[in-house]
């Protein structure tokens, strides 16, 4: 039996452990002088089974296991040496029953069509899966001919705004320069998203040649991609593969041997939410603060160094060499009319598989929290489901029939983003999850405007009030017409989204603002400040350690006798808590 | 100011290439692991950008760090999935063990500086934090102290 192992190696799988397990499986082999080709890829998706561990044998059966410990690795592949292998823990197999077979089937993984199965640091595991050659057949078509086939296809861009790739190729194609540039946009700034990092760990090349044919197709010479450095594993991934491409010929002049000429380069971001912001990216590669500018005139006209631009998005870029190799037609059997192909989305929060998924447009929500996603992590119940990020809404479950598509989405107030999905449940608050996200935004306004930057500030206050139980009524038209006006007067999506998180809030779950303003009470009790603590007389033995704890002294009582909590006092740190050893303090 | 060594061979190395002013910045952080106002006025000087764009592109940017550092950086993720797996109460536990009052961020013998990020792109595993490059995934107060022992 000729046996290889897999093991997921990217940021997923490494905080979960899979470097350790790596290492451990290394070692195994090397004293057991066993002739097993260990091999590293990225993620699968399935981040909530990491680490994973896949044994293929001759080339065909594979089982993968999840949560695999060093400990186990020994048993794991002695048994399936000896053709009996280990049922337990499987999560996916081609001839075992494993748990995650279905959610896979599920899915269609075009963009994802590597991850988890190629080492992204090996360009010849990539050529072997029909890598590069989008690019060959691309420099043989008309420049013209690519750009008819991007638009024929639909495809729309997933940074966010969904604006259809084709068109925008061909104004910078239509522009009349001899520089122009093509950006890849790897800012990934909505905090819970993680579509982009995994694409580039898992599969840097597809990026890349999305990237050499886009800019024959616009005739840029010269593209950059902007990455954040919160990626240290994709930034090493991107590098590897750009030399790699090279060396292969893929970059560099006469690529291919036509005398089409491009170079690349990488350019990590230095902590910006807004430089992901096209204009105030191009702006951040420029060396200056990551300020947007004014549009018109549009990147394709003047962008980068004044030059024609085209930027795009990973995930949009990963899907070219597929459209160009399949064709148009075959991206348009998946999706619907509006928004065609696929979508990649990153499920975290209260979510039982979280991890990332990639599943055709039009699908209901539904089907992707509770079929894909497995349902809830814990017995408390789905509350809503926030897309879009800090530029989003919070969907609640009465709408979870919509289907995924851009226009549907966007008539529930939330947008699609760029693919974050961050479940939540009823031990969540809608009220501070608003608040959170608006101390987001009113962090990263790069202060250009002044109702983003001051409007974001004034909104942030009334929700801070709310949430400790000071606010009033009417507040919340403050807080309407505050988000008219940052809508109207600011200058890029950041401001004129800003406000999206706490309008659907307060559309959808306007009772729970009314509860912390009019009842003083938070439901989820996450709001410290409308916690209350007691002590529970019957409990109490009256062995004072909450009293020398309490960092304000609101807690009194004799010893050997029942204490007493003074509510004007406290300060709602949950210390005496945490140290009661006989569960005497009630928290509600 | 003693690198001025160094620096120079920075300001060399990017020297005629446009748009250096960050990657030239980052460089020279690496060397104090911070940004000194002596070592922004050093490159002022070298390199003819105006002081006030050095110390605007500093300011505007969090990788830029402005006050010394600690030998080891945490970063504490304050995602969005994080939040909603209350990544509050390790940063309270953080604060706590590391005994950072106020808004102190480096602890008092420079071991440690604690910074809040927005999302490390590891929310499968949140609550999540990083100590320089290694990740740390499903957390829960209790487990801090023992991480934290790792690193002196
Ligand atoms: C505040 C703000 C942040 C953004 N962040 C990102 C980002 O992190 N990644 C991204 O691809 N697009 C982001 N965008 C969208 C970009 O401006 C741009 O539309 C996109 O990169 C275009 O690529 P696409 O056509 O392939 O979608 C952001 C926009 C705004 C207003
Ligand atoms: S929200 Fe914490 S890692 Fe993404």
């Amino acid at each position: 039996m000729n046996l290889s192992i897999k093991v997921g190696l990217g940021s997923c799988g490494l905080a979960a452990g899979a470097g350790e397990v790596y290492d451990a499986i290394e070692k195994y082999l090397a004293e057991n002088k066993l002739n097993i080709n260990l091999q590293k890829t990225a993620c699968i998706g399935l981040c909530f089974e990491e680490p994973l561990m896949e044994i293929i044998a001759n080339g065909e059966k594979s089982i993968t296991y999840g949560q695999v410990t060093a400990a186990q690795i020994g048993d794991l592949i002695e048994a399936f040496q000896i053709g009996k292998p280990i049922p337990e823990n499987v999560v996916l197999s081609n001839f075992m029953v494993a748990s995650e077979n279905e959610n896979l089937q599920k899915q269609k993984r075009i963009v994802l069509r590597n991850c988890g199965i190629i080492n992204p640091q090996s360009i010849e595991d990539y050529l072997a899966r029909d890598g590069y050659k989008a690019l060959e057949k691309s420099l043989k078509l008309e420049r013209k001919e690519i750009i008819d086939e991007m638009k024929n296809s639909g495809l729309r861009g997933r940074g966010g705004a969904g604006f259809p790739t084709g068109l925008k190729w061909e104004f910078a194609y239509n522009a009349q320069n001899d520089k122009k540039y093509i950006v890849c946009n790897a800012d990934e700034g909505d905090p819970g998203a993680f579509m982009d990092r995994s694409v580039l760990e898992g599969d840097p090349h597809s990026v890349i040649e999305g990237m050499i044919i886009g800019a024959f197709a616009i005739g840029a010479d010269e593209g950059y991609i902007y990455c954040r450095a919160e990626y240290p594993l994709a930034i090493r991934h991107l590098k590897k593969a750009i030399v790699d491409a090279e060396a292969e010929g893929f970059l560099g002049d006469n690529i291919l041997g036509t005398n089409f000429k491009f170079k690349l380069h990488i350019k990590e971001g230095a902590g910006a939410f807004v430089c992901g912001e096209e204009t105030a990216l191009m702006a951040s590669i420029e060396g200056e603060r990551g300020m947007p500018r004014i549009r018109p005139p549009f990147p394709a006209q003047s962008g980068l160094w004044s030059k024609p631009t085209n930027i795009n998005n990973v995930e949009t870029l990963a899907n070219i060499a597929w459209i160009i190799l399949n064709g148009a037609s075959e991206y348009k059997k998946y999706g619907t009319e509006d928004s065609p192909g696929t979508k990649v989305f990153a499920l975290a929060g209260k979510i039982k598989n979280s991890g990332l998924i990639e599943v055709p447009m039009g699908i209901p929500l539904k089907d992707v929290i509770y079929g894909v996603g497995g349902g809830m992590k814990t017995e408390k119940p789905f509350k809503g489901v926030q897309l879009g990020g800090p530029s989003g809404g919070c969907v609640p479950a009465s709408l979870l029939d919509t289907t995924v598509d851009y226009a549907s989405i966007n008539k529930t107030g939330a947008i699609m983003g760029s693919g974050g999905m961050v479940v939540m449940d009823t031990g969540t608050c809608m009220v501070d999850v608003a608040k959170f996200f608006l101390d987001f935004t009113q962090k990263e306004s790069c202060g250009k405007c002044t109702f983003c930057r001051i409007g974001t500030k004034r909104m942030l206050e009334i929700l801070t009030k709310i949430t400790e139980g000071k606010g009033k009524i009417e507040d919340l038209q403050k807080l309407e017409e505050l988000s008219e006006n940052i809508i109207k007067g600011s200058l890029c999506g950041l401001g004129q989204t800003a406000p999206n998180p706490v309008l659907t809030t307060m559309k959808y779950f306007k009772e729970e603002y009314l509860e912390h303003i009019k009842e003083k009470k938070c439901s989820a009790g996450v709001c410290v400040a409308l916690q209350k603590y007691e002590i529970i007389a019957d409990k109490c033995i009256g062995c004072t350690v909450c009293a020398k704890k309490c960092p304000v002294n609101a807690i009194s009582g004799e010893v050997k006798k029942v204490h007493f909590i003074n509510q004007t006092e406290c300060i709602k740190c949950g210390i005496c808590f945490d140290v009661c050893k006989f569960n005497a303090i009630n928290k509600s | 100011m003693n690198n001025q060594k160094a620096i120079d061979g920075i300001i060399a190395k990017y020297n005629g290439k446009k748009g250096a002013l960050i990657p030239l910045l980052q460089e020279v952080q690496e060397i104090d692991r911070y940004l000194s106002k002596d070592a922004m006025r050093y490159v002022s000087e070298k390199t003819d950008v105006k002081l006030a764009q050095i110390y605007g592109v500093a300011t505007f940017y969090t990788m830029f760090r402005l006050k010394p550092q600690g030998k080891h950086i945490i970063r504490i993720c304050k995602g969005t999935a994080c939040h909603v797996s209350d990544a509050n109460s390790i940063l309270k536990q953080l604060r706590e063990t590391l005994q950072l009052e106020g808004d102190e961020d480096t602890t008092k013998n420079g071991i440690f500086t604690l910074m809040e990020v927005a999302c490390l792109g590891c929310c499968s595993l949140a609550p999540v934090m990083m100590i320089n490059d290694d990740t740390f995934g499903k957390l829960v107060p209790e487990s801090i102290s023992e991480i934290l022992k790792k690193y002196k």
